[in-house]
């Protein structure tokens, strides 16, 4: 019994791991994360700066659906 | 699992989703519950996804768990990026879910909750997840390649050329559409108005947020915007009551036009990222959090369906648009079944992510479900309303009377009782000033998800913030994809022009960007305008024109996957794209034959055009120009259907040449790679 209850609860803490993994990525801010790494930086004004101008392009020519 | 147990369990899913079907489908003169579409809906998803994507991968596909993908053979940590199965199923969700779902259902009603419900679920499962899936898988085996390039490698260069045109074609139009969507959920409505423009400040002060207080912290700041956006929601019930703002907030249909032209423009061609990006999360977040609010709604109200389930306009004299149930009610819901869209983010963002070829099985066709799933809740949406209450709603006043007494009685007598008094207490009740010919879908959705929301947290006193909460949400959305539309056909336009003379093809040149700009506005600018001055509503005459560009969309892309199909040696399974292309053909091609030569002028744009000649003199100035209007619609939809005609042909020469030997069968394919994933997965 207390077995299944910990597999369950480690099953809802995956889920909610891959929840949140998904909405960070939906908002950027894993791409903001890899930015910093790729560049060896720290998370500052300066550095989401340059990270805004080198997302924007390539987000303007996304397509969004209908 | 046992072996016993695991297909009891699938028959007996079977038996429930056929049972669920058949009480949606047979039940006849009492209203049923809508728990019961939602169980026909989710049956139907499991046993798609379980049997039928299983078997396009397995044997049509051949899905290869050993072969490397693009994301991981061209990782650069930038589009490149091997990524979480449930990580991209949620970014390509966010990405292809939009107001099509939502909107084309609720316009469908109108023959009844039966055909649109029908369509969804077998256009989806058969159709739309198909799309979506092999053209995203087919964009992974080609190194992460667009429609249109694998249109060009695979068909020829006119496919190349169609599904660009189509692509620029589809953009203007729905643009158009979108924005005319907006309008009508926001004219003569302050409150609506004003929580919208409040999105402006509350974007900037996002955009501070993110760019000074907290770098980065997207979701942070995205969750403190809504909380000011839900404080903006209250504060316009404030602006409605009092006489003095609501004045500053009342705007008509044409000024509201204008000012949403302006803003496209803005969008387009001014540095705001400031405001548009923080925006854009902003509206992501409250889609995703609106859709799961709306499903839990469902879930726990089980509202009942007022709407029957086949109303007396089938025959094709309905009043939100004309035209009979085939080929209508397939071109009204794209979205939501089959969206040619789709494709352009299957072969856009996605196939970058992806990390082992098995799972485009479950981003392709499984995130599809889940957009579906998204039209059957708005279709339970719109039919839980009184069909009365629908019907005035989406009525223009040109068919139902402008004062509410007339209207109410022309509604009345088609059987579907109303009151104006009726009508004045849900005004009322959702705080606007008419719910009377308020065409377009938005507000048919926002005053059923009102209720639905009100009846299970709140009560009727919170009825007024729920429907407001609901337009802003879908007129934030749309305006979203206005302005990230009108941005991608700039870069179309410019990297077109750019063959010609080279400075245009220069992202950042400011003359280039100007008239690009200029050039995309004004396209779907004058759609909308022709919309908003039409007096039927706009909505009849541009929605259905809006489904055929993008089921034209879907032509192309079932055209390439067929040809692959075909070209991989594998033409006894070519069927699974080719019976979805040969309905698409058919509903497109009879689609816009009806409304090019259909004698009634209600359906056919020229039939209209004929008969706004022989109107009296004095109506003439005004008829003029809506003549040229019909003709224009006209002439758009002659040009889909020769584009239709060009991508069939040379798809249909191609696949004989290569069935008859007389062309080898060469895919444009990358080379095998073998994947480390699977190796680090054995360990």
């Amino acid at each position: 019994m207390r077995q299944a209850s910990r597999n369950l609860s480690r099953q809802f803490r995956i889920a909610g791991q891959v929840f949140a993994a998904a909405l960070r990525e939906i908002f950027d801010e894993a791409a903001y994360s890899r930015f910093l790494t790729r560049n060896q930086m720290t998370s500052s004004c300066q550095a989401y700066a340059v990270f805004r101008r080198e997302n924007e392009l390539a987000k303007a020519r996304r397509h969004k659906c209908c | 699992m046992s072996k016993v147990v695991r297909p009891l369990l699938w028959l007996a899913i079977a038996v429930l989703g056929a049972l669920a079907l058949a009480t949606v489908a047979l039940h006849r003169g009492e209203q049923i519950n809508a728990i019961w579409l939602v169980v026909a809906a989710l049956c139907s998803y499991a046993l798609g996804y379980r049997f039928y994507s299983k078997f396009l991968s397995a044997k049509v596909l051949a899905l290869d768990p050993s072969r490397a993908t693009p994301a991981e053979r061209m990782e650069n940590d930038r589009d490149f990026v091997p990524t979480n199965k449930w990580v991209v199923f949620g970014h390509h969700f966010a990405a292809i879910a939009g107001p099509g779902p939502l909107v084309g259902p609720v316009l469908a009603a109108q023959f009844g909750y039966l055909p649109g419900t029908l369509w969804i679920l077998a256009g989806a499962v058969f159709g739309g997840c198909v799309q979506d899936f092999v053209i995203l898988f087919f964009s992974v085996r080609r190194d992460g390649k667009s429609l249109t390039e694998m249109a060009r490698d695979e068909i020829g260069r006119v496919g190349g050329l169609v599904a660009y045109i189509s692509v620029i074609g589809i953009m203007v139009i729905l643009l158009g559409v979108c924005a005319l969507v907006v309008v009508n959920a926001l004219k003569a409505s302050p409150w609506g108005t004003f929580t919208i423009a409040m999105t402006i400040p509350i974007a900037l002060l996002m955009g501070w947020y993110l760019r000074r207080l907290r770098p980065g912290k997207v979701l942070e700041s995205s969750a403190l915007g809504f909380v000011l956006v839900m404080l903006a929601i209250w504060g316009g019930q404030w602006v409605s009551q009092n006489p003095a703002p609501a004045q500053w907030f009342t705007f008509t249909a044409p000024a509201l036009a204008i000012v949403i032209i302006l803003y496209g423009f803005a969008a387009s061609a001014l540095p705001v990222w400031l405001l548009l990006a923080p925006r854009d999360y902003l509206s992501t977040f409250v889609k995703l959090g609106t859709i799961g609010l709306l499903a839990a709604g469902i879930l726990a109200l089980r509202p009942t369906l007022h709407m029957p389930p086949l109303t007396r306009f089938i025959d094709g004299s309905g009043p939100v648009f004309a035209g009979n149930i085939f080929p209508f009610a397939f071109i009204t819901i794209a979205c939501g079944a089959i969206s040619g869209f789709h494709s352009l983010i299957a072969s856009g963002t996605t196939p970058k992510l992806i990390r082992r070829e098995t799972e485009t099985r479950m981003v392709g066709y499984g995130a599809m479900l889940a957009e579906s799933m998204v039209a059957v809740m708005a279709m339970i949406a719109a039919c839980t309303l009184q069909p009365g209450v629908y019907f005035s709603i989406n009525s223009p006043a040109a068919i139902v009377g402008q004062a509410p007494e007339t209207a109410a009685m022309t509604i009345s007598g088609w059987g579907f009782p109303v009151t104006s008094v009726e009508m004045r207490l849900l005004t009322q009740a959702v705080g606007e000033q008419t719910l009377f010919n308020r065409t377009g879908g938005a507000p048919a959705f926002a005053v059923g998800m009102a209720q639905i929301f009100s009846n299970s947290l709140g009560g009727r006193a919170l009825m007024a913030l729920w429907y407001h909460f609901a337009i802003m949400f879908e007129a934030l959305f749309i305006l979203t994809v206005l302005d990230a539309g009108t941005r991608v056909g700039r870069f179309m336009l410019q990297d077109a022009f750019g063959h010609i003379w080279k400075p245009l093809g220069r992202t950042s040149w400011y003359p280039s960007i100007l008239l690009t700009s200029a050039i995309i506005v004004s396209a779907w600018g004058y759609f909308l305008w022709q919309g908003v001055k039409d007096p039927m509503g706009g909505i009849n005459s541009l929605w259905p024109l809006f489904g055929i560009s993008n089921q034209l969309l879907a032509t192309v892309a079932l055209c390439v996957a067929t040809t692959i199909i075909i070209k991989s040696g594998k033409v006894r399974y070519a069927a699974i794209t080719f019976v979805p292309l040969a309905w698409l053909v058919a509903i497109t091609f009879s689609a816009s034959w009806y409304k090019i030569f259909d004698p009634n002028p209600r359906i056919g744009f020229l039939a209209h055009a004929r008969q706004l000649k022989v109107a009296s003199s004095s109506a003439r100035l005004v008829n003029a120009r809506l003549i040229f209007n019909d003709r224009l619609d006209a002439a758009v939809t002659a040009a889909l259907i020769l584009m239709v005609t060009l991508i069939v042909a040379e798809s249909a020469m191609e696949w004989f040449r290569v069935l008859s030997g007389r062309k080898p069968a060469v895919l444009k394919e990358s080379a095998f790679m073998a994947t480390r994933f699977a190796t680090e997965e054995q360990r």
